[in-house]
């Protein structure tokens, strides 16, 4: 197992929004969760490299528990990418800057190294062209692929995306969505929370439908899409379709 | 006319003292810059201790700061140079003015760098402490060049209103360009003195805040 959340509880005060979450993602899957807004979905992917400190449960990344406490954070952040729905770029760094920052501190590459390893990330996701720009000088698409460049040059065992394409133009989902594609192929772990039931559809291995804090259904997406046992995931469903 | 030029632009009385005003204005550049070095550093230094938020140290730092920025600059000078003594501190007039108005200048720059720390977005700090960088890598590599540079407007203005304080020096007996300026124009009765004292204010405080216009938009950048 890449990822084993077990029992896995969040609250914000008295506001429950994690109420027991079970979760193994295997090496190479990619798993992707939907719901409705307040579901607990961009909780539980950030609960995951302690972005927010889960109130109880386990939570386990390539078979570190990374709740034990003096474990050594950082060291397990940079195996767990992520992916977040504004991008966060820092815009006093040109693309290149972005994707190599972690790698010089964290990884304690030297100069060179990091720009071969970065380049080499940048060109992954098809801006090979754009080491240079700034974050002002790219497009939303071209902005959040090098945020996935950033995530994929630490050679992360997961990548989390808090819905990667949310804040996008519709016209720029599709280069975002061709990139995960094709990490996906290469046979990177993912959890994906979207709303792109399309690329759920074609790309997710299983899809898990959150609700109020609980995975209320689980299953390969053609069962969830087509035929799901909830009535609550049915009218989701259609609800998102109009 | 003839009357006003004599009175206020008296070329004999300028040209006596002119040597002297020259005298402090070289204290004026000295003063200020290290008014403003030490004022600028320290204010970073307190605003990035405040971001680590421990309790009783940012109690502190807060109510040190409100007092230094509520009392006048000439208030604590005058307290460090004629009120200490009194309890065994001594220090010279050009020390005393030095240091309060360091005080002063770290306590505004210190609220300035704390606001642009807390401008930066809470998206940075998750982006980069995601990719495994520490708190104080996040700090230092991504948080404070935003901070720094959505501070320099407001840090250069503060920085210039400080500085021009150093003419409150002038009370404790600082040989920079006012009190040079006063005491010519009473040795000579003449105000002409004082002119030439606004003058050397101009060309020193000029290329300053021309330069503050400059770094503003050499490191503005489009967001």
């Amino acid at each position: 197992m890449i990822l084993d959340v077990a029992a896995l509880h969040k609250a914000f005060g008295r506001l429950e929004v994690l109420k027991g979450i079970d979760l193994r993602v295997k090496p190479g899957e990619l798993v992707f969760v939907i719901g409705p807004s307040g579901a607990g979905k961009s909780t539980l992917l950030r609960c995951c490299n302690r972005l927010e400190e889960p109130t109880s449960g386990s939570i386990k990344v390539e078979g570190v528990d990374i709740l034990t406490p003096g474990v050594d954070i950082n060291a397990i952040r940079r195996r767990i990418g992520m992916v977040f729905q504004s991008f966060n770029l820092y815009p006093h760094l040109d693309a290149l800057g972005n994707v190599t920052l972690a790698l010089q501190r964290v990884l304690k590459k030297s100069r060179s190294e990091a720009k071969d390893i970065g380049a080499a990330a940048l060109q992954r996701v098809g801006l090979g062209e754009k080491e240079k720009a700034y974050p002002n000088e790219l497009s939303g698409g071209q902005q959040q692929r090098v945020a996935i460049a950033r995530a994929l040059a630490l050679e992360p065992a997961i990548l989390m995306f808090d819905e990667p394409t949310s804040a996008l133009d519709p016209e720029l989902v599709g280069s975002v969505l061709n990139v995960m594609r094709e990490l996906r192929e290469s046979g990177m772990t993912m959890v994906v929370v979207s709303h792109e039931m399309r690329f759920a559809r074609s790309a997710a291995d299983r899809v898990l439908f959150m609700d109020q804090g609980r995975i209320l259904e689980e299953g390969a997406p053609q069962k969830i899409f087509n035929s799901p046992e909830h009535q609550r995931v049915r009218e989701f469903l259609v609800s998102i379709e109009r | 006319m003839g009357r006003f030029a004599d009175t206020f632009l008296n070329w004999a009385v300028m040209a006596q003292y002119a040597p002297r005003i020259l005298e402090g204005t070289w204290v004026t550049i000295r003063l200020a810059l290290a008014v403003a070095i030490a004022g600028i550093a320290c204010g970073l230094f307190l605003s990035v201790l405040r971001a680590f938020r421990f309790r009783a140290i940012n109690v502190f730092i807060v109510f040190a700061v409100d007092v230094l920025r509520a009392l006048p600059p000439l208030v604590i000078i005058i307290a460090f140079y004629f009120a200490l003594p009194a309890l065994g501190v001594r220090m010279s007039a050009w020390v005393s003015t030095w240091l309060a108005l360091s005080l002063v200048l770290m306590a505004f720059s210190e609220e300035i760098f704390w606001a642009g720390i807390l401008a930066v977005p809470r998206g940075q700090w998750e982006a980069a402490r995601s990719t495994g960088l520490s708190f104080l890598q996040t700090l230092r590599d991504v948080v404070l060049p935003q901070a720094v540079r959505l501070t320099i407007p407001p840090l250069t203005n503060r920085t210039i209103a400080i500085t021009k304080n150093t003419a409150l020096g002038a009370v404790v007996a600082v040989g920079e360009i006012l009190y040079q300026a006063q005491s010519a124009y009473s040795f000579s009765y003449n105000p002409s003195p004082l002119l030439l004292g606004a003058a050397a204010y101009l060309i020193l405080f000029i290329p300053v805040v021309c330069f503050g216009r400059w770094i503003e938009t050499r490191f503005a950048w489009k967001r």
